[in-house]
């Protein structure tokens, strides 16, 4: 904005300037441009805190007139209610705080959850749509109108009410690899680390250390020989046989917490709720119609002279997609992706239709209405959202700029 | 949730402007009230099949609607989830909030409203298939409750389950008809409520003779109607129109017999409650026959009770703590002189 005004002020100025030149005298402040400029932008700064400040104002002021609690204190007050699924410890005694740490971590976990699915599953839908086998693309193109054209909360019912409160009662449980679904929700064994499982970790993190010297070795070692490594082969292996290797050498340090049916339910192992279950298919599987169309977008942009080119270079069509198109599509599909993932994040929201304990559900909702603090709580509920979506965009941009064609 | 963000949004926008016009202004201005009810409670609040609105609670809309517009029909009814009524009444979308609300201290006195009287005296109860063959709300151990969320009902629950030391998960609904639904189709062993709503909700489950209430009490649950603090005269109107209902029972005036009592009775009680003589409708700013529009139009308690709650309707509860104080409930009002 500054320089737009300051440009469109100089030409004049520079027009004027020869023909006033022989009485070198300083002019007014109010004539010179630039000055100008900055004192209008100073005074719009003003005005525009002073209208903040006087809503700001007021409404403190109206808020205490009629008797309302405002401020932060109530944060640290006894919170009094229970949440069905917490990543935390949390009980009925934690304070209001906590329950928004525990709504913003569930909220973070289906947000990551689903973007990890609908990327996968948008990926493979936007190549497939794509592919020269007839019942592939049209299955991909029939899926993507079908769910893209649904409104997502029908969706999320549809996965909530129609299938899984369809699901049999904790008795009658389907049962398969010690797991059990119900109507209650997916209860899995869960794994309870013994000694010695410290070692596998350290196996897993060394391995991904040694991948990467490992590629920059070979990365190197192309550019100067020509020659290839299969460094995603052998990356591969590392990263799944030396963990795998240790746990077996040391004698398997890992047991596991079988659920057991005792009373209502079952005790024991990790239970995923039906209502993240639900959100989490309806999130991903309504994003990902809209990441293949992004990703097709992004593949028929690379021109087909380079697919051309590659063939008649004698390269398969799997090295052709993986090393020349896809790179290439990268580049158109990064944007719209960023913008796919945050309306995710945002529309995870939706999860209070079903009482999946999200920040909305827990704290704009409960803790709102127990305390009565709206104006404090979604504020603070809506600058999550803005923080959670600024940060994904900047990893977004920041991810982008790195795979941007470099011209040489 | 838009609702929630709109009303915080209207709050937000109320609370910066200076100064507000009195409800009732408003409301004659308008020549509706603005009354906020639930989504669909049985017996307290509840669309018929002909739309209208029905219920003990909807009866105070329209006693309120009587006294000030003369007409009981002239009530536009707003829907509202429990975690969007306050935020609602106090940015000004309702004059009043009729909606199966507790009286609590943190509520009265931290979140700038009032309330303008007791209409029901409930508690709270757990409903649980019979099947399971449950005797006491402490064989639930373990178990999964549903129950709706922003309400008194949640946080007792916590408190009982808790110096109990039982375990439960919760499992939390935007509304009461939600919550029932999914205790109905199992997602949950029990479902938590009042216990007056229960009864209203049970009859619409799948097969309502399969479902049955613990014997323990848990929580005191009064609720009554709720208007914005600092606006005195609405704050008087909406309690003395509900005051009126009450005395006018204690009265035997009834809206059959309302207008023989008015030509004929010497009763001096019946006579001021009529606005024939005594403070008629002066102090409330209100018309002298706002209390006769109140029985004529609406009725007595008793007949809003009988024809909602009571034996004339399907959830048939007996009156209870609701009767009369001279028939061994708690309903007591002040007198009307």
């Amino acid at each position: 904005m500054s320089s737009d005004i300051s440009n469109s002020g100089h030409k004049p100025d520079g027009g004027s300037a020869p023909q006033s030149a022989p009485p070198l005298s300083k002019p007014k402040f109010w004539n010179d441009p630039k000055k100008r400029s900055l004192l209008f932008q100073i005074l719009l700064l003003t005005a525009l805190g002073f209208v903040f400040y006087t809503i700001i104002e007021n409404t403190l002021t109206n808020l205490e007139q009629r008797g309302m609690t405002t401020g932060f204190d109530f944060l640290s007050r006894e919170a009094g209610f229970g949440i069905a699924m917490s990543l935390i410890d949390y009980t009925e005694a934690s304070s209001y705080g906590m329950t928004f740490i525990v709504g913003l971590l569930n909220t973070i976990l289906i947000a990551v959850m689903g973007i990890i699915a609908a990327t996968i599953l948008g990926f493979i839908l936007g190549v497939a749509r794509l592919s020269d086998n007839w019942l592939i693309a049209k299955f991909s193109a029939l899926y993507i109108e079908v769910f893209r054209n649904i409104p997502l909360l029908l969706q999320i019912f549809f996965w909530y009410y129609a299938v899984l409160r369809t699901l049999p009662a904790p008795r009658q449980s389907i049962e398969f690899l010690g797991s059990f679904l119900n109507n209650r929700g997916l209860i899995v064994p869960a794994p309870v680390p013994e000694d010695g499982f410290g070692l596998v970790i350290m196996g897993f993190f060394g391995a991904i250390v040694a991948s990467w010297f490992i590629a920059r070795w070979s990365r190197k070692r192309q550019e100067l020989t020509g020659q290839q490594f299969p460094v995603i082969l052998t990356s591969i292996g590392l990263i799944v046989g030396v963990p795998l290797l240790l746990f077996l050498f040391s004698g398997l340090p890992l047991g596991l917490d079988h659920p057991e049916l005792k009373g209502f339910n079952f005790k024991g192992g990790i239970t995923v709720i039906p209502e993240l279950m639900a959100l989490w298919l309806a999130l991903s599987i309504y994003t990902a119609a809209f990441i293949a169309e992004t990703v097709r977008a992004g593949i028929l942009a690379v021109s087909h002279g380079q697919t051309e080119a590659a063939t008649a270079l004698g390269m398969s069509k799997a090295k052709t997609l993986r090393l020349i198109v896809i790179p290439q599509a990268m580049r158109v599909v990064i944007p719209p992706l960023t913008s796919q993932y945050l309306n995710l994040t945002k529309n995870s929201s939706l999860a209070t239709a079903i009482g999946y304990p999200d920040l909305v559900n827990v704290f704009a909702g409960t803790t709102l209405n127990q305390t009565g603090q709206a104006i404090e709580v979604i504020a603070m509920t809506m600058a999550v959202y803005l923080t959670l979506s600024l940060l994904t965009s900047f990893f977004m941009n920041w991810y982008n700029a790195r795979i941007q064609l470099t011209e040489r | 949730m838009k609702k929630t963000l709109i009303s915080t949004a209207v709050l937000m926008v109320a609370m910066t402007g200076t100064a507000m016009a009195g409800t009732l202004e408003t409301l004659k201005e308008r020549g509706a009230l603005q009354c906020g009810v639930t989504s669909g409670v049985p017996g307290f609040s509840v669309p018929d099949d002909k739309g209208n609105w029905k219920g003990l609670d909807v009866d105070v809309c329209r006693a309120v609607a009587a006294a000030v517009l003369g007409d009981a029909t002239k009530v536009k009814y707003i829907p509202l989830n429990a975690k969007e009524r306050f935020t609602a009444l106090v940015s000004g979308e309702v004059d009043v909030l009729s909606r199966v609300t507790t009286w609590t201290q943190t509520r009265d006195t931290q979140l700038g409203i009032n309330f303008a009287g007791v209409n029901y005296y409930d508690g709270q109860g757990f409903l649980v298939k019979k099947e399971l063959g449950l005797k006491s709300v402490k064989d639930l151990d373990g178990a999964t409750v549903c129950v709706q969320s922003g309400t008194t009902t949640e946080l007792n629950m916590a408190d009982y389950f808790r110096t109990h030391g039982i375990t439960y998960t919760p499992v939390v609904f935007d509304t009461n008809d939600q919550a029932a639904q999914a205790f109905d189709t199992g997602r949950c062993d029990s479902f938590t409520t009042d216990l007056s709503q229960a009864a209203g909700l049970r009859t619409r489950m799948q097969d309502p003779s399969a479902v049955g209430a613990l014997p323990e009490v848990i929580s005191k649950e009064p609720l009554g109607p709720v208007v914005r603090q600092g606006d005195d005269t609405w704050f008087n109107i909406v309690k003395w129109s509900f005051n009126a209902m009450l005395n006018a029972e204690e009265l035997g005036l009834t809206s059959a017999n309302v207008d023989k009592m008015k030509a004929e009775s010497s009763d001096p009680n019946v006579k001021r409650l009529l606005g024939l003589d005594g403070p008629k409708g002066k102090g409330l700013d209100l018309a002298d026959d706002w209390a006769y529009q109140i029985v004529k139009q609406v009725g007595n308690y008793g007949e809003a009770y009988e024809r909602n709650v009571g034996k004339d309707s399907p959830l048939g509860l007996d009156r209870g703590l609701n009767a009369l104080w001279n028939q061994g409930g708690l309903q007591y009002a002040p007198p009307m002189r």
